[in-house]
């Protein structure tokens, strides 16, 4: 009785140890969470989630402070996906925090611009190019749409426009469902792996 | 099973018909509806009075432009030239004047508008000059000839558009044990391979001739399907001709979709592309007929892809045929040189019935891809009926050419579950359409996973998009606190100066003090110092020592004087 006590209190001690070890030696530096939950993100850094960019939201959510719901650039889909990450459930995106609209790039009326750098100044991921006096003109391919270059704008030269279609970026649209009674649910549940 | 005028029967029944040949899983046996276009030979369609060529004729990059409105071309110049690995130059079918380079309609079932080259043609069809032909090939450096090759702007003429050139240079990675020459038609209407080797068996064969020698393959197959007697023959005598014993002329089995690369290889030799992978990996190239005798022209004759032979076809229209078109020609022109479209003509595709697609307008030109334009009725090709619920029939699944689950794939895509959908392999989907064809539920089920598929690049695109935008972020974050840094640094510097300069504040007085007494410390010095050389002169000389004295003593200040 007391050697099969001694045994597992001595085999739980040793073990404890081994893992408080463990836990020092190969500590992650970084939170696993928020590379994660970054990652889903649409990397905007519009900051319509009230937090400085996609990455500060990102902590905010692993911190548990903020909700999963308050990006509107993601949308549903970024819900989805952050519930399915997470094990929470989706939720509605927050009207507070905007709608969720089609991507948008803006542009920049040149022969307005007086080249004052406000905006070079607020634009996130350094989609503005141009000097002081000299005329700006947006990278259209790097531009996230996170219209933080409007507000600062002293000549309001800068105007929002929806991303061109092109036969790149075109989809198939999913068939309209025709029939008097659409199919039967999602019977795949079934059938799964 | 009334789809039409089209009936179906599952070959499983008759696989005699392959002999020594092998099978694909699936598959259909469609009714050709061949001999529509086959009643005329190749025509010459003509020069159109306008020419529209899209930038983007190919799989891969677009073209770069480096023409501008007003210039004259001349037939054959090049008009953009391939940008990127996988792409394709543009060449001037016609000769004529650059009206415009902007967005034209382009055969694309989004209808949206794309970039092209718009020319007027003069009606000359003058030739730019052309450089050397490559007759003795044989004596070629391969890569020379893939140059040339790529240079003439050929893409697989099948209907797929991937360049010829980086199809044949993955020889360069694996070596080619078997060439087959893809001679069989992939759908119903469709006929111009089968008139093309009828009448051009010469120039195909030297074609091949011309890839054996780039690819040096141990055997070649000719693959013909067992419809098409008069191809057959031709090919043979071409063959024969040639004496070389290592080119074989198959009849496979005219089971759609045997003209499928995947589908024909394993007939032909009973193995199987791996999924994801090339033909190449398991050491076959294949190549169409077609593009056999456009790398003939381009080597031999030095002639850009600027033509093709496009099947016009279908009820739709007066006098179905096959032509030679210039690309850049408008569907409409090419119809009105065959005589127009019937009263009754419903729609207008590219393709054939099974794989081609609806275009919004008879504006878009004929492009490299473009191997058939097919105006049909509504007797002919009725609206597809609503689709009804899937019943799990399973009979999409027997069909399958690729041996996917085309109902799984369907509930994935349906429901959005693209990890799902590609868990079971919905990038190996060809898109043949032959569940949708058998689904007695008139499941557009195609449709389903052309939309999955595009919807899986995107979100790739969206992601990589988010990528780039996060390390931009990054690094403008990192380079402001670095900005901040350096300005810390810079004001601590100053300070330090500033703090170093104050200790010495004292200094100019002191110096000046300092100065002021050395200044009367060397006078007094000077003033001691006793005159040299005063010995034994003249009487003169001390007069005028005299003089100078006393004139030194005079300008000095009063000040001073005192002293």
């Amino acid at each position: 009785m007391l050697a099969a006590i001694l045994t597992l209190g001595i085999l739980a001690a040793l073990i404890g140890l081994l893992l408080g070890y463990a836990a020092i030696r190969f500590r992650v530096e970084s939170d696993p969470v928020v590379e994660r939950i970054d990652a889903l993100l649409p990397q905007t850094q519009c900051g319509q989630c009230t937090y400085a960019g996609c990455r500060p939201y990102a902590e905010a959510i692993a911190a548990g402070e903020a909700d999963i719901n308050q990006c509107p650039p993601g949308g549903e889909s970024t819900i989805q996906a952050l519930a399915d990450l997470l094990g929470q459930d989706p939720k509605p995106l927050n009207p507070e925090h905007g709608e969720h609209q089609e991507k948008t790039v803006v542009v920049i009326d040149e022969e307005v611009c007086i080249g004052c750098t406000l905006c070079i100044q607020a634009c996130p991921v350094d989609a503005i190019l141009g000097a002081p006096k000299l005329m700006h003109t947006v990278i259209t391919g790097e531009c996230t749409g996170c219209n933080l270059c409007i507000p600062p704008c002293p000549v309001e030269c800068i105007a929002i426009v929806p991303v061109t279609q092109s036969i790149d970026t075109w989809v198939w649209p999913l068939p309209e469902v025709r029939s008097a009674g659409s199919p039967a649910g999602h019977p795949a549940h079934s059938t799964d792996r | 099973m009334d789809q039409g005028s089209n009936i179906y029967v599952t070959p499983e029944v008759d696989t005699d018909r392959f002999g020594h040949l092998h099978r694909f899983h699936g598959g259909l046996v469609l009714a050709g509806h061949h001999e529509l276009s086959m009643v005329l030979p190749i025509s010459n369609a003509g020069i159109p009075p306008l020419l529209v060529l899209p930038l983007q004729q190919h799989i891969g990059e677009t073209a770069e432009c480096l023409v501008k409105p007003g210039d004259h071309v001349y037939k054959g110049q090049l008009l953009a030239r391939a940008r990127g690995n996988v792409s394709a130059p543009v060449h001037a079918s016609s000769s004529g004047t650059v009206v415009a380079v902007e967005d034209r309609p382009y055969p694309h079932p989004s209808g949206i508008d794309n970039p092209a080259i718009v020319i007027e043609t003069d009606g000359r069809d003058e030739a730019a000059d052309s450089g050397n032909p490559m007759i003795a090939y044989h004596q070629m450096d391969r890569s020379r000839l893939l140059e040339r090759i790529r240079q003439s702007g050929i893409v697989g003429l099948g209907g797929a558009g991937f360049p010829t050139e980086v199809k044949l240079g993955s020889s360069t990675y694996h070596a080619i044990d078997l060439l087959v020459i893809n001679g069989v038609e992939c759908e119903p209407y469709i006929s111009c391979d089968n008139l093309l080797m009828q009448e051009r068996a010469g120039e195909i064969l030297e074609g091949v001739r011309i890839l054996q020698h780039i690819l040096q393959p141990r055997d070649c197959v000719i693959a013909v399907e067992d419809h098409m007697p008069a191809a057959e023959a031709a090919m043979r005598a071409a063959v024969s001709a040639t004496t070389d014993s290592r080119i074989e002329v198959i009849r496979v089995p005219a089971i759609y979709p045997t003209g499928g690369e995947r589908q024909l290889i394993r007939v032909v030799t009973g193995r199987e592309v791996p999924s994801q992978g090339l033909p190449a990996d398991i050491g076959i190239i294949c190549q169409n007929v077609g593009t056999a005798a456009a790398v003939y022209r381009a080597v031999i004759q030095n002639r850009p892809l600027i033509s093709r032979i496009v099947t016009v076809t279908g009820t739709g229209v007066v006098q179905p045929r096959n032509m030679e078109v210039l690309l850049g020609t408008s569907f409409a022109f090419a119809i009105d040189a065959c005589g127009g479209y019937t009263n009754d003509v419903d729609r207008l595709l590219m393709g054939g019935p099974m794989m081609g697609f609806a275009v919004h307008t008879d504006s878009v030109p004929v492009i490299k891809t473009s191997n058939c334009i097919l105006a049909v009725t509504r007797t002919e090709m009725p609206p597809p009926p609503p689709a009804l619920p899937c019943i799990r029939c399973g009979k999409c699944t027997s069909v399958c050419p690729a041996d996917l689950l085309p109902q799984q794939l369907y509930w994935y895509a349906r429901s959005g579950n693209l990890d799902a959908a590609q868990d079971y392999h919905l990038f190996d989907c060809i898109e043949c359409g032959c569940c949708a064809y058998v689904c007695p539920s008139h499941i557009p089920l195609v449709q389903y996973y052309r939309h999955a598929k595009e919807e899986v690049w995107v979100q790739e695109k969206q992601k990589k998009a988010a990528d780039i935008a996060r390390r931009r972020h990054a690094a403008r974050l990192e380079r402001l606190e670095r900005i901040q840094r350096e300005r810390a640094a810079r004001h601590t510097r100053k300070k330090e100066t500033l703090a170093a300069a104050g200790n010495d504040r004292e200094d100019p007085k002191k110096a000046a003090i300092q100065a002021a007494l050395e200044r009367v410390r060397r006078k007094k010095e000077l003033a001691d110092i006793a005159p040299q050389n005063v010995e034994g002169l003249t009487p003169e000389q001390e007069r005028k020592i005299r003089e100078v004295d006393a004139r030194r003593q005079k300008q000095s200040s009063p000040g001073e004087a005192d002293n």
